[in-house]
């Protein structure tokens, strides 16, 4: 299955895929629209050390743990792709807890959010990866 | 401090119903010229210390930013451009020689531009280079006088050794410190790609790129940096550096504080020392002696490998290039008074050297009159910019062209011509790691084997329409040429007619 793969050794650390995941994510066809004065809650986000930085999302695991851990059966593989069902999600968190990758966080309205590799919205295919100047992150089978 | 009698060149401008304030433009100036306000929660700009980049214009996700050029003006006087005035006030503020980068940006006749070239009309037919064979391959080096057969009559190979290229392109010489690493990456892995060679530049190869030796033109220069026998053998040419189009008759100055970890160890020269390469090779101070060195380089490599000089294109280029065919020498390489530099004096980048065409049009008229043109083969470099100017220069007598300034475009630099800074935003003239990782050669190689591609294609089709089907049949085919708007004695050196004629 083609994965979002981030190669850290090219990622200058602009943060840009962050944006380029909320505006994914907010549905809105102009950027400034969708982001202005907006403090955004990507999907992707940026650890950054003294010379290395890399972004991290949902690694959409063969046996992912956070869909064995949710209580209410939220979590769900489909294809391949881990997706969350917001009507399901009861805001537990226990997801988050789970995730190895600190890839899951609080989305609005109590619930989570989490990478769904743009498969939910209008972009259709990761923006993230469209958006890096740098092509440190990839989408691709390996 | 006094007065800064300075006002900014350019201005941010910031489309403040765009900007998301992601800060992006902030983490990628490395000028520094943008910041956020905390407090009024806007993005401001320093206008001051913005060099048009564009780093941040093509960056930001909102298209929120433009650079323009200040209306900002003295009083209007045809004499004292505002640039002549600005560059009294930078030097009689600092006392320093003005330094700029790139090549020379003034007003002078491109005479490319004002030569067309011909396409074949009902007499004689056109090719259509995606049905029929078209042969851009050359080869480089000097030929042989006379064909030779055994007594059996078979052929015998008095071939010299020489280059093959895929198509009539070089990268020019870049050297490993005056641009970075991943600079270099692409370039090698490029070359390789499409058949072609790129060059060291005088700063030595770093070992990573020995495999890419047979793509790779090992430069030898007046600094000798980073020359050993290795070194020489790893290349599939040897270039000599005379001198370089951008600063004829100087030499360079890479600082020590530049001359750090790998850059230091490729160049042979201790950590934090400046690495000066003299003005003159301080061992040539003749033809003979400049023919002592080529063969010195051709015995040391055991007459394997061709051997360029480089020049530049100075008054008495015909003279010394009818001397360096004598030397020895298989190549000769011309540069331009428009061939980019890292850094150069600016008086000197502006005001010394003639334009390419003339150079050329000369030498390859002096080369045949004097009956020695086929000993060498002529490489021009010094502002190439497109299929259309190869064309051209093939036509004028060159066998092919080095290209370096619209190799660096490619990979993304957009002309700034602030390399001397050493922190090129772009990746490609600096060695600040966080600015090198900008230019992922993974990316970078593509669009240079891009750009020679389409080149190249466009090379085809225009050939295809003069009914040439080989560029060996283009070469000092002058009559392919016409010009415009040129007078008698432009017309003459450069041995074409005017259109109409
Ligand atoms: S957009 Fe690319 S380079 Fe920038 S932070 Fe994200 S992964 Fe790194
Ligand atoms: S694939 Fe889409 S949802 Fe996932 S991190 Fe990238 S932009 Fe965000
Ligand atoms: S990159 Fe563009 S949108 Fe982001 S802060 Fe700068 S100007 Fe604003
Ligand atoms: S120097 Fe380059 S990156 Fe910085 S503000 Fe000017 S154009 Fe933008």
């Amino acid at each position: 299955m083609k994965r979002v793969y981030v190669n850290e050794e090219w990622c200058l650390g602009c943060h840009l895929c962050e944006y380029y995941c909320a505006f994914a994510n907010s549905n809105e066809k102009d950027m400034a629209k969708a982001l202005k004065n907006v403090i955004i809650h990507p999907r992707i986000q940026l650890e950054e050390g003294d010379n290395i930085n890399f972004a991290v999302s949902c690694r959409h695991c063969d046996d992912p743990l956070c869909v064995k851990g949710c209580i209410t059966g939220a979590l769900s593989i489909n294809d391949g792709v881990i997706t969350a069902d917001t009507n399901k999600c009861i805001g537990c968190y226990t997801c988050i807890l789970c995730c190895p990758y600190g890839a899951i966080s609080p989305g609005e309205h109590g619930v989570i959010q989490k990478c769904e590799l743009c498969t939910t919205n209008i972009k259709g295919s990761p923006h993230c990866v469209v958006g890096c100047p740098n092509s440190a992150i990839v989408f691709e089978e390996r | 401090m006094g007065i800064n009698f300075l006002y900014p060149e350019y201005e941010v401008i910031r489309n403040m119903d765009k900007c998301i304030n992601c800060r992006v433009c902030e983490r990628q100036c490395a000028n520094e010229v943008h910041t956020y306000d905390e407090e009024r929660k806007i993005m401001c700009s320093d206008d001051a210390l913005c060099v048009n980049c564009h780093r941040c214009v093509s960056l930001c996700p909102t298209r929120a930013l433009k650079i323009v050029k200040s209306d900002h003006t003295f009083k209007e006087n045809a004499n004292w451009s505002n640039r002549a005035i600005t560059e009294i006030y930078k030097q009689s503020e600092s006392g320093g020689v003005l330094l700029s980068s790139m090549g020379n940006p003034k007003d002078y006749p491109v005479y490319f531009d004002k030569i067309l070239i011909n396409a074949s009309q009902v007499t004689n037919p056109s090719i259509d280079p995606l049905r029929e064979p078209m042969e851009t391959k050359v080869f480089l080096g000097s030929k042989p006088k006379k064909i030779e057969r055994d007594k059996d009559g078979n052929l015998i190979n008095n071939l010299s050794a020489g280059i093959e290229l895929a198509m009539p392109i070089m990268f020019s010489a870049m050297s490993y410190g005056s641009i970075s690493y991943n600079a270099h990456e692409s370039l090698a892995r490029a070359a390789k790609e499409v058949g072609i060679l790129y060059n060291t530049g005088e700063g030595g190869l770093h070992k990573d790129f020995y495999q890419y030796g047979s793509n790779t033109i090992v430069q030898v220069a007046s600094g000798r940096f980073g020359v050993h026998k290795d070194y020489l053998e790893a290349g599939a040419a040897i270039e000599i550096k005379m001198g370089q189009g951008a600063k004829p008759g100087i030499g360079g100055h890479l600082p020590g504080a530049k001359i750090v970890g790998d850059i230091s160890k490729t160049r042979m020269v201790p950590k934090g020392s400046d690495a000066i390469s003299p003005a003159p090779h301080h061992d040539i101070y003749s033809i003979e002696d400049l023919r002592q060195l080529v063969y010195s380089l051709k015995e040391a490599t055991d007459y394997k490998k061709p051997v360029i000089v480089k020049i530049a294109a100075v008054h008495n280029v015909a003279a010394i290039a009818s001397g360096i065919a004598r030397s020895g020498a298989d190549i000769i390489a011309i540069d331009g008074f428009r061939g980019g530099t890292g850094a150069a004096p600016t008086r000197i980048r502006d005001n010394v050297g003639i334009p390419i065409e003339l150079a050329l049009a000369s030498v390859d008229q002096r080369l045949r009159d004097e009956g020695i043109r086929d000993n060498v083969s002529i490489v021009i470099g010094g502002s190439i910019r497109n299929s259309g100017d190869i064309i051209k220069a093939v036509a004028l007598g060159a066998d092919a062209v080095y290209i370096g300034t619209a190799a660096l475009i490619a990979l993304g630099c957009h002309l700034c011509r602030s390399c001397h800074t050493g922190k090129c935003n772009w990746g490609i003239a600096t060695q600040r790691p966080e600015l090198v990782k900008r230019l992922n050669p993974n990316v970078g190689y593509k669009r240079l084997v891009n750009l020679v591609r389409a080149w190249n294609h466009e090379i085809k089709e225009m050939m295809g329409g003069m009914g040439i089907n080989s560029i060996e049949s283009l070469k000092g085919n002058r009559l392919m040429l016409r010009g415009v708007g040129l007078n008698e004695k432009e017309l003459q050196i450069l041995g074409i007619k005017h259109a109409g004629e």
